[in-house]
């Protein structure tokens, strides 16, 4: 009798124990058909677009919806740039931030009110930033081009940058942060005991032993970077011309797919032209699958070292 | 196996959710969509119109592309829309529809140049040279020509247009389209174009920022914004050569003239001495023939009432929302506009 039972019980137990597993399955299943379905519908939609203006819609310099000729060239310079200026700059950052929280203060009020406060930029919406960065940071970065000697417009792939970076920092931050924090102690201290300062501890033992996961987290901020689209269309100055030197580029208006999208899907008012759109969409997928492959591979190849 | 299954209960899943959202059909209310242009006027009308008549009406401002879309695909009774149907737009609906014009609105162009708070001239080709990048400097012989006694500094200009695509900019690049051929040439009229030159601010609020703090700035916003901004504009020369300051009153006159039976015109630069020239009608869109998608006869009525008391009781509501009333000429074609829609081929009104 006694056998019996225990048998039972593990059957409702099992029966549990497959529900459970299969709602597991199915919830990750409709992520992963959501994510083909995305992608065919964007192949499906751009079509006419591809068909009708090839490879060349790449490389081509003009946007140019009267005439219907549309060039990606200048959107996809506009979103590699902004992204990975905003990254560098947000970099020093992030690591200090998750450095000092997960290591030299991880407890405390000063730790607390850093850590919320650092979490409330991630929850600050978009807009907010991009109508802040208009009105107060414009005007200053203004000053700086007027020093430096190039065109005053405040507005351009500079100020987008800026602007990104702060916007991104928290992701790497967090993510720093806690696996600082779950550093195994044994480590720190049998490296405190062979005489390291704070510094080396932090130099030879915590950042090799975290390195993949704080590339990780660059990788996720970058990923945010590439597709953020409302602080980024205030502040870009939107413009698909493309200067000639570098210095202008950096410093005088540009434009990201994600904006041009976001500014002109709306009123896309012939089928070419939303079709071109699309294919921006596409496109800007592309580079992010790509970008995240070769992330994944450099992470790979960090931690086999 | 257990993988396909799961890949067959998610589909389950997905379409069992879309299927719950289309099947909210609503019966008694008037669904619109379209214009953000019209929007406000659009939202008092109806809210009055609901506590008269009892008819309540749904109108999203999606924009002027999305209102046709949305007709198109016979979602709503009426779209809103800045702009005529296009020839394309018009060969996918493929049954005759209906513009119906709701009040007008005028493009302003505003300005930042220091020295100068009010007052500045522009005629149209010159407006159209700036916006080419072929003037650059405020203080050119062009602009100085039109504004005698104006000391214009010697100032970069700054253009500024909108980025997103949009009703405002259609309007504005029809105007230079109209008044300047190297511009009818080279870029064209349309919500978004290949602007030759300058930044882009999205929506009125970004062009409006961007002028505000950019010395040597000009930029184009709707009168209305301008007016609730507190924003310079500058007067423009219209076709009889006169500068005209835009004004409800001017934009208004600008319609008051000989118009086509379909309303379906383009007022830039236009013929009346007196009126503003860069403004346009709104318009509702209808279909002409009110019986289809098992469309019942009482709505299709409901419809052209609501339309009717639009161009009548509601233009006393265009001029405290900063939009111009119909001219006597607009709501005289509107009436006949609206009288030849038919259900069954029978009028309704």
């Amino acid at each position: 009798m006694d056998k019996n039972k225990r048998l039972d019980l593990s059957y409702s137990q099992m029966k549990w124990e497959t529900i459970f597993k299969r709602l597991l399955i199915v919830m990750s299943a409709i992520i992963l058909l959501l994510v083909v379905g995305v992608f065919f519908t964007l192949i499906v939609e751009s079509w006419p677009s591809i068909k009708s203006l090839g490879v060349k819609f790449l490389w081509g310099k003009v946007w140019d919806p009267v005439n219907n000729i549309y060039g990606a060239y200048p959107f996809l310079i506009g979103t590699l740039l902004t992204s990975f200026t905003a990254l560098i700059i947000s970099i020093p950052f992030s690591y200090a931030i998750a450095i000092y929280l997960g290591e030299y203060n991880p407890k405390g009020w000063l730790s607390d009110l850093l850590k919320n406060t650092i979490e409330l930029i991630a929850a600050v919406p978009s807009i907010i930033y991009g109508f802040w960065a208009l009105f107060v940071l414009v005007p200053e970065v203004r000053k700086l081009e007027t020093a430096i000697h190039v065109t005053p417009y405040g507005v351009g792939v500079f100020t987008a940058s800026l602007v990104l970076a702060v916007m991104i920092i928290p992701y790497a931050a967090a993510l720093g942060t806690s696996l600082i924090r779950m550093v195994p102690s044994p480590l720190k201290e049998g490296a405190y005991a062979l005489g390291a300062t704070r510094f080396e501890v932090i130099r030879s033992v915590i950042l090799p032993y975290t390195r993949s996961g704080l590339f990780a987290g660059i990788l996720l901020s970058l990923g945010r970077a590439l597709g953020e689209t409302m602080a980024v269309t205030v502040l870009i100055g939107n413009t698909s011309a493309i200067a000639n030197t570098f210095k202008d580029i950096f410093f005088g208006p540009g434009n990201t797919m994600a904006s041009v999208i976001a500014n002109e899907f709306a009123e896309a008012d012939h089928a070419l032209y939303l079709s071109a759109l699309i294919e921006l969409g596409l496109v800007l997928f592309f580079v992010t699958v790509i970008i995240n492959l070769i992330g994944k591979r450099i992470i790979t190849k960090y931690t086999n070292n | 196996m257990k993988v396909v299954k799961s890949l067959q209960l998610a589909v389950v899943a997905i379409a069992s959710v879309c299927l719950s959202q289309s099947a909210s059909a609503q019966d008694n209310t008037l669904l619109g969509a379209g214009s953000t242009f019209v929007y406000p006027l659009f939202s008092k009308i109806f809210a009055d119109y609901d506590a008269a008549k009892h008819v309540k009406v749904n109108y999203q401002s999606i924009g002027s592309g999305g209102g046709i879309l949305q007709l198109t695909n016979k979602t709503v009774d009426f779209g809103g829309s800045d702009a005529p149907l296009n020839d394309e737009q018009d060969k996918k609906i493929g049954v005759p529809v209906l513009h119906i014009p709701m009040a007008s609105g005028a493009v302003v162009v505003s300005y930042n140049v220091p020295g100068v708070a009010t007052g500045l001239k522009l005629s149209g080709k010159d407006l159209a040279d700036i916006y080419l990048g072929k003037i650059t400097k405020w203080n050119s012989p062009l602009i100085a020509d039109a504004n005698p006694g104006v000391k214009l500094p010697d100032l970069g200009i700054v253009v500024v247009h909108r980025s997103d695509g949009s009703g405002t900019s259609y309007i504005f690049t029809d105007f230079l389209t109209k008044v300047n051929e190297d511009w009818a040439k080279k870029v064209g009229k349309a919500g978004a174009v290949n602007w030759p030159a300058g930044l882009g601010g999205k929506g009125n609020a970004g062009v409006e920022g961007l002028v505000k703090q950019t010395p040597g700035a000009i930029g184009y916003v709707e009168l209305a914004y301008a007016i609730q901004n507190h924003m310079p504009y500058a007067s423009v020369q219209n076709k009889s050569g006169k500068y005209i300051t835009p004004t409800l009153e001017t934009t208004t006159l600008s319609s008051n003239v000989t118009l086509p039976a379909d309303s379906k015109v383009s007022l830039t630069n236009t013929d009346n001495a007196k009126g503003y020239p860069i403004t346009s009608f709104t318009w509702a869109l209808i279909y002409k023939e009110q019986n289809y998608g098992g469309r019942s006869a009482e709505r299709a009525k409901q419809l052209l009432e609501l339309l009717w008391y639009n161009i009548h009781d509601g233009q006393k509501e265009c001029a405290p929302l900063n939009y111009a009333p119909l001219s006597k000429s607009a709501v005289k074609v509107a009436e006949k506009i609206l009288k030849s829609a038919t259900y069954n081929g029978k009028s309704i009104l």
